[in-house]
């Protein structure tokens, strides 16, 4: 897929909105110690429960008010960007090379490997997800290496599911007949036939993978079972700020906001990227 | 002379027993046309496929021979028969919408095969293409061999694929209703581009069809299909001028005729075909592999 191919095609402005969200919340959680206004960590009793900018008694350089141990929001806010980026990254990565590879062969293959891999998938997708999440890490223990390998084991299936039933309509096609007239091996055609017609699904789910990632690790945080150390994260915001909900709405408020906005421009991110990158514009 | 495809007695099964081809014998000559003709459902296909070593795996060969000159496939290992049906035969498609992978450009397509498989440089399988690309008529071969198979017409993706099944120069290539998915002015090109490369390269082609008029135009012998069964075997000529068994007079018949547009199409006599299932059936409770 070449520049020349993809900008005949207008730019949709969901993909506009999307990539300048993620692009921005990316950059500022990058730069975070350059970008955020005060120290996430700093408490000052004198400073608690600062309301944002507009409001009566808000005080210059905490823009989006204060916790009710007068920490800056919006520094924790980006703060807690990095650990949410950190994991969504590389936990949905991880999920869509197991899925996705598996999801390959079940669907390519066929016979007795697509009935074992989709016997475990059926079994795998028996356990309710968040439970099963908070289980995996109550074993594992928490901290950062934990929540990601979590998310890998629960939605590894997602693209499973997907990606067999993709492939599983790509090898009756007859180019994968003519391939195999031709003296292809199995392999070779699994990876140079079916492998580039599946991408765009695979680029769409592992978008909207990095926002449920999110979601889950906010999860996780909310009942304290996610990052130890004292790094703010966006769950563990909220859950402190569902505390104060009477005295400081904010600090409930704009992470939820923060939160949503991620996850929905990482699943319409996906969605514009495999329409733009479907060579047959279905 | 030694036959370039050689079938002898195959016989295949459905897995409840049903039989699909039922003790098929045809050799095609090389350099020969060869048409094979029936209804939809008679294993036209299958027998195609059969060759091609790419059988539904729900389809079990009982028992026979294929010979691809004189190399018996059964005697082969998996992959030896892969490498060999590789390097000597070919395919043209019936579809040409399904039979190019979307995702990858034309060139990359056409030369992967000549480089991967075959082991040419990537100059010599690009000058191949583009002297294919020459025989069949497509004027601007830079365009095409950039482009993705969505962006040309189905005419143009049969040119393609013509061009492909010769261009390692296969002995044999078996023609699966290459015209059937074409319109019908694109149908008379693309069957006397056929013809044309046949000539040229000096190619034996299977040719399957429906379509008698096809037969007649451009194959030297035919088999007539029935049921799995080959019912009738002659030179085309002979065939049209007189047919032997009264099912190939009665497809004969249920031709559609230019000269008589108006008239109203119509199906194969019924009682022919009622004789020919009796027939088939008393065979069948008789039959037993001979192996397997």
């Amino acid at each position: 897929m070449d520049e020349a191919r993809i900008s005949r095609r207008p730019v949709s402005p969901r993909l506009w909105l999307a990539g300048c969200w993620l692009l921005m919340a990316l950059l500022a959680a990058i730069f975070a110690p350059l970008i955020a206004p005060q120290d996430p960590l700093a408490q000052d009793l004198m400073l608690e429960r600062l309301p944002p900018f507009w409001l009566d008694g808000a005080e210059p350089g905490y823009w989006l008010g204060t916790d009710s141990l007068g920490r800056d929001l919006l520094s924790r806010l980006i703060f807690g960007g990095r650990i949410a980026f950190i994991v969504a990254f590389a936990a949905a990565t991880s999920a869509c090379l197991l899925g996705s590879a598996l999801g390959l062969i079940a669907g390519y293959f066929g016979g007795w490997p697509e009935r074992i891999i989709s016997r475990v998938v059926d079994v795998w997708m028996a356990f309710p997800p968040v439970l099963f999440a908070i289980l995996l890490v109550a074993v594992l223990g928490t901290g950062l290496s934990s929540v990601i390998l979590a998310i890998a084991i629960i939605d590894w299936t997602r693209f499973c599911r997907v990606i067999r039933a993709e492939a599983m309509s790509q090898a009756r096609m007859d180019y994968v007949e003519s391939a195999r007239i031709a003296g292809y091996g199995r392999i070779g055609i699994m990876l140079r036939e079916v492998l580039p017609n599946v991408l765009p699904s695979v680029v769409a789910l592992l978008s909207l993978e990095m926002g449920i990632a999110v979601i889950v690790e906010a999860i996780l945080s909310f009942v304290n079972l996610s990052i130890s150390t004292d790094d703010p994260t966006w769950g563990s915001i909220i859950a402190e700020g569902r505390l104060s909900i009477h005295q400081a709405w904010w600090v409930l408020v704009f992470p939820l906001i923060t939160l949503i906005l991620t996850v929905l421009s990482f699943s319409q991110f996906g969605e514009a990227l495999k329409a733009r990158f479907d060579p047959v514009l279905r | 002379m030694e036959p370039c495809l050689d079938i002898r007695g195959l016989s295949a099964v459905l897995p409840n027993g049903q039989r699909v081809l039922r003790s098929v014998s045809l050799s095609v000559q090389p350099g020969e046309v060869r048409a094979l003709v029936g209804e939809s459902g008679a294993g036209k296909t299958m027998i195609g496929k059969a060759v091609l070593g790419v059988l539904p795996k729900s389809v079990r060969v009982v028992e026979g021979e294929m010979l691809i000159e004189g190399e018996d496939l059964g005697r082969l290992d998996a992959k030896a028969r892969r490498t060999l049906i590789g390097a000597r035969t070919a395919l043209i498609p019936q579809d040409p919408l399904t039979a190019l992978n979307p995702s990858r450009r034309i060139g990359a397509q056409m030369t992967d095969r000549l480089v991967r498989i075959l082991g040419w440089s990537g100059e010599r399988a690009d000058a191949r293409i583009r002297q294919l690309l020459d025989e069949v008529q497509i004027r601007d071969p830079e365009r095409v061999l950039k482009s993705y198979p969505h962006e040309l017409s189905g005419g143009m993706r049969q040119r393609v694929l013509i061009a492909a099944a010769f261009a390692a120069e296969p002995r044999l290539i078996v023609a699966d209703e290459p015209t059937t998915a074409l319109d019908v002015t694109v149908q008379k090109q693309i069957l006397r581009l056929i013809a044309q490369l046949q000539r040229d390269h000096g190619t034996a082609i299977l040719f399957v069809t429906h379509d008698l008029g096809v037969v007649a135009k451009i194959s030297q012998k035919v088999s007539v299909l029935y049921a799995g069964k080959v019912v009738e075997e002659a030179e085309t000529a002979q065939l049209f001028a007189a047919p032997q068994h009264p099912y190939t007079r009665a497809l004969i018949a249920a031709t559609p005729r230019y000269t008589d547009p108006y008239a109203s199409l119509k199906p194969v006599d019924e009682s022919v075909l009622a004789g020919l299932t009796a027939e088939i059936a008393a065979a069948d409770k008789d039959w037993r592999p001979s192996h397997g």
